[in-house]
């Protein structure tokens, strides 16, 4: 297991758990980092707050990864322009590419998306592109140069779990580059399956912000991860499709 | 007038750098952009901004 690593875009992680900083407070981020064990963050751009002089980079431990999402851009050019911004903070040069055009389901925008890795990939960005889960549209992100696919697993913030598992399943079956399942997990048991099905890593974001208790859901997720990938490097036990299978002996019975 | 994250400023002549110094934006934690292009720290100083001119300046903020 401590082989086991997950490479994204050339770069080494142990942790197979990507945190979301949203909608909570950044005083917990410390503790969520480190019960997540996790070394890759997200964080949003957005105008610049004069009057509140608290930075979540301040909050943030040293040595973790920083991945800076497009959120709030609605097609590619102004996801390119949110991602040099990002890097002109001078915190890396990995991005997930988030495009919506729908406000009521938060859905991506696979098309714009495909434009956006290419332009960002060209530029020497480590591309993240979050997409609705499309085998098609997966391998445009192959060839645009991303250097993961984060296909939904139900709508952001849902808590919703895998509702679109088995378009995941095929991802992770045909295509050559980490999936990582990014958002609508709600439950450690949905990151688990995921993990199971030989999911890269899980991003988690609103299950953790509207647990009863952030860091011990954080903990929790962490174990879940980790059992899933130890389940899928092991190779999962058969499924009968019919019948039973004992599992003690057929022989010396206590009878005749 | 210059236009500062969506507000009108009265601050035409001044270079970046100089606007910069009468605000308590944290210099380590924003990036700007002026007229959609980004501007390194570097130029702050030798930036002016004109009448007409729109400057975004942005950090980092928790995100999912």
């Amino acid at each position: 297991m401590n082989n086991d690593k997950l490479i994204i875009g050339g770069h080494e992680f142990q942790s197979r758990f990507i945190l979301g900083s949203g909608k909570y407070s950044m005083k917990l981020i410390e503790a969520a980092v480190k019960d997540a064990g996790a070394e890759i963050i997200t964080l949003a751009v957005r105008r610049a707050n004069t009057k509140e002089h608290e930075n979540i980079l301040d909050y943030i431990p040293e040595g973790i990864t920083l991945l800076p999402n497009t959120s709030g851009a609605r097609n590619a050019e102004e996801a390119v322009r949110i991602a040099r911004l990002a890097r002109e903070l001078g915190c890396g040069n990995f991005v997930k590419i988030e495009i919506m055009r729908d406000s009521k389901y938060l859905l991506p925008d696979n098309v714009e998306t495909v434009k956006a890795t290419e332009i960002l990939a060209n530029e020497g960005f480590v591309v993240m592109p979050y997409m609705y889960p499309d085998l098609n549209t997966a391998r445009d992100l192959v060839n645009a140069g991303a250097a993961s696919v984060m296909p939904l697993a139900s709508p952001i913030g849902s808590n919703k779990g895998l509702a679109t598992k088995e378009f995941i399943q095929i991802l992770i079956d045909e295509i050559d580059l980490p999936i990582i399942v990014d958002a609508g997990i709600g439950r450690p048991s949905q990151a688990c399956e995921a993990m199971e099905m030989g999911a890269a890593a899980i991003m988690a974001n609103t299950a953790l912000a509207t647990a009863g208790d952030l860091p011990m859901m954080a903990s929790a997720f962490k174990q879940a991860i980790e059992a899933g990938r130890r389940a899928y490097l092991s190779g999962l036990g058969r499924v009968l499709t019919r019948g039973a299978s004992a599992s003690d002996p057929l022989t010396g019975f206590l009878r005749d | 007038m210059v236009k500062v994250n969506g507000e009108a400023k009265d601050i035409a002549g001044k270079s970046i750098a100089e606007y910069l110094a009468t605000t308590s934006y944290d210099m380590r934690r924003i990036a700007t952009e002026l007229n959609g292009e980004i501007v390194p720290k570097a130029v702050y100083a030798d930036t002016v901004l004109a009448d007409g001119d729109s400057m975004e300046i942005v950090s980092f903020v928790g995100g999912g």
